[in-house]
């Protein structure tokens, strides 16, 4: 160095803390990754349900056509997995994605058949509308400083009764066909619906998704500041991070992404239902707990809640090829909830050596 | 957001009583309704100085400090940055003075890296539009030269703070203030949880920062780890000044005395000594005995 030192008190020698630092093996960094858990428990999900399969005289589970039908289920949750978890990670909750889902798919619906629009304008709509229903959602938690768990679970019955109100008055059902021959003739609804034998579009929406949202967290600063706000929001503040713009614009993606989801759904099954989206925000929240996020904010993988998705997909399909009564559906997920807590918390502990 | 501004190497600017301090506060109250949190207090920082703030819990240094970092408006009295009146309306306009707070809660994220901890709120970037990203290798090469400069060797910047030691810790939230700007830093009892060696280390870093030309205000109410560092003390006491003091005018026991705590130290004295007594004459020290200290209540 050929830098002159200071004259005193600057430097300390031997640098403390370093002989307390232990070299770490490729294994260890990779299972020091939140998104580890994930990926063990959804091979682990895998090995179990094709052992079911198998021993029910199946082999169907392992096919092409098998695996094709559980990455879709997979991708319906998977879709709005990541916005989901990236909220989660910025130390918030939305409760209110499954009624923006019925919301979205609604305005969808009342735009084609009792608005004429054009489907591609109502899909506009649609989104625009339900991001800004995200956006309120953001700015009550922002400016009350409630727990968003309470803020969204009163919006999410509101946002569910306006939706079937609504429908209700204008179409007195609540359940909207909509014209195939329009889906079919739309530019954009190819989008999502497009298959291709056993593949179907919305698996692509779930890991592109997953990607953006990966590279977001990983790599930009607003990444940065989503780990940050959700670490402590008053520290990140302190720091000059933007707190409230952060959590609006994520509330706002989830919201986002749950029109999304609407809209591959409605141009697949071509109508709109008000109860579509029921329940989605507990799945929700078990890919990302799954995937490693914690539900006190500030720590999560993106892609950890895609593989979560997988093993929630998996888990829903290979219990029908396996024969089984699908009552059994609720157990399997209660228990695998469980189980990958508790061995998402264990890693954490192990690998990253957190207390 | 504007690009960070790391600070330029420092050198030290000649010490001289003419120039004006870095900061001051003049005569400031601050009332909180009926409650007098601090009244008529003025401290002063001069670049290249330590100035200790002593006094017991509750004697209104979190309230100064508040003032200082921008977090509180004075309700009387005024700040002064190089001799020049200003406000302090929200932490940005502080920072943006050179004025960097290091809070007892260090505003760390255990669960973040070091060099995603180093660089919250200021990332660097490359890239353009979509594709302007953070630059996670500037990040840790600059995170890992200044953590070392300061002292300590972090050989993964991607560990997670939360595996750091309450020093480390201290020293990523330190050196990340000078890193970025700092010109007066204001350590917020940095040494109350720590153990000997590594309040130490912090201590080391307060004189360091001082020999690199800052201006340190040093909040703590143990007298034994202001008295070696500081160039003036100033004293609160149940927030009012018990007066501002250079160094070598007072010894411990005087500033414990003015800290409000001194009658307790003598008494608990005065005990000890009934007690050394009484089993120097063989007798069993306790029994029967009533203390100085019960007497009094």
């Amino acid at each position: 160095m050929a830098t002159t030192q200071p004259a005193a008190g600057g430097e300390s020698g031997p640098a403390p803390g370093s002989d307390r630092l232990r070299q770490i093996s490729l294994t260890q960094r990779v299972l020091a990754k939140p998104a580890a858990g994930a990926l063990i428990i959804t091979v682990f999900v895998w090995i179990v349900f094709a052992i079911l399969s198998l021993s029910a005289g199946s082999a169907v589970f392992l096919s092409v056509d098998g695996t094709f039908s559980y990455l879709d289920v997979a991708a319906q949750v998977g879709i709005v997995a990541t916005a989901v978890a990236l909220l989660m990670i910025g130390g918030e909750f939305d409760l209110s994605i499954g009624s923006l889902v019925g919301f979205a798919g609604i305005i969808i619906g009342i735009g084609v058949t009792e608005l004429g629009l054009p489907l591609w304008l109502s899909i506009f709509l649609a989104v625009a509308l339900t991001t800004g229903l995200g956006v309120i959602n953001g700015i009550i938690v922002v400016r009350t400083g409630l727990p968003s768990f309470i803020v969204t679970l009163a919006t999410l019955f509101i946002i569910r009764g306006l939706t079937v109100v609504m429908t209700a008055l204008i179409t007195n059902i609540t359940f909207i066909p909509i014209d195939r021959a329009a889906v079919a003739a739309d530019p954009i609804a190819g989008f999502f619906n497009w298959s291709a034998g056993p593949f179907k579009v919305s698996i692509l929406w779930w890991i592109v998704i997953a990607l953006i949202g990966a590279y977001i967290l990983g790599r930009t600063r607003f990444g940065n500041w989503i780990a940050g706000v959700g670490g402590s929001a008053s520290a990140a503040r302190n720091l000059g991070v933007p707190v409230a713009r952060v959590k609006i614009s994520l509330f706002a993606l989830t919201a986002f992404s749950a029109a999304i989801l609407a809209t591959v759904q409605s141009m697949t099954f071509f109508s709109s239902d008000v109860l579509r989206g029921r329940g989605l925000e507990l799945d929700a929240i078990t890919t990302a707990v799954i995937g490693g996020s914690l539900l006190t904010g500030g720590y999560g993988s993106v892609i950890g809640a895609a593989i979560g998705a997988l093993a929630l997909g998996m888990a829903r399909i290979g219990i029908v090829f396996a024969n089984i009564n699908s009552d059994w559906y609720f157990i399997a997920i209660g228990t695998l909830l469980l189980v990958a807590v508790v061995l998402n918390n264990w890693i954490r502990r192990r690998f990253a050596g957190l207390r | 957001m504007e690009q960070p501004t790391p600070a330029a190497p420092a050198v030290a600017p000649p010490k001289s009583p003419d120039r004006p301090p870095l900061l001051e506060a003049r005569d400031v109250s601050k009332y909180f309704g009926a409650v007098v949190a601090l009244e008529h207090v003025s401290l002063t920082v001069r670049a290249g100085e330590v100035n200790c703030l002593l006094g017991d819990n509750g004697a209104g240094k979190s309230t100064l400090i508040k003032i200082l970092s921008g977090v509180h408006e004075p309700d009387e009295g005024t700040l002064a940055v190089d001799g020049q009146p200003v406000r302090f309306g929200a932490p940005r306009d502080a920072l943006n003075a050179g004025i960097a707070t290091v809070y007892q809660d260090l505003s760390v994220m255990p669960l973040m890296s070091v060099s995603r901890n180093f660089f919250l709120g200021n990332e660097p970037t490359v890239g353009f539009g979509p594709f302007r990203r953070f630059d996670s290798a500037t990040a840790a090469t600059v995170a890992r030269e200044q953590m070392h400069q300061i002292g300590i060797d972090v050989r993964d910047t991607e560990q997670l703070v939360g595996t750091l030691s309450g020093g480390e810790r201290q020293t990523l939230a330190i050196a990340r203030a000078e890193y970025f700007g700092a010109r007066v830093l204001i350590l917020d009892e940095p040494t109350s949880a720590l153990g000997v060696k590594e309040s130490a280390i912090v201590l080391r870093h307060a004189i360091s920062a001082r020999n690199r030309g800052l201006g340190v205000i040093f909040i703590t109410h143990n007298v034994q780890h202001a008295l070696p560092i500081g160039d003036s003390f100033t004293i609160l006491t149940r927030g009012r000044s018990g007066g501002t003091f250079r160094r070598g005018e007072l010894d411990a026991a005087s500033l414990h005395r003015l800290m409000g705590g001194g009658e307790e130290l003598e008494e608990l004295q005065a005990d000890l000594e009934i007690l050394a007594r009484r089993e120097a004459a063989g007798l069993d020290p306790v029994a029967g005995l009533q203390f100085g200290s019960e007497g009094h209540h």
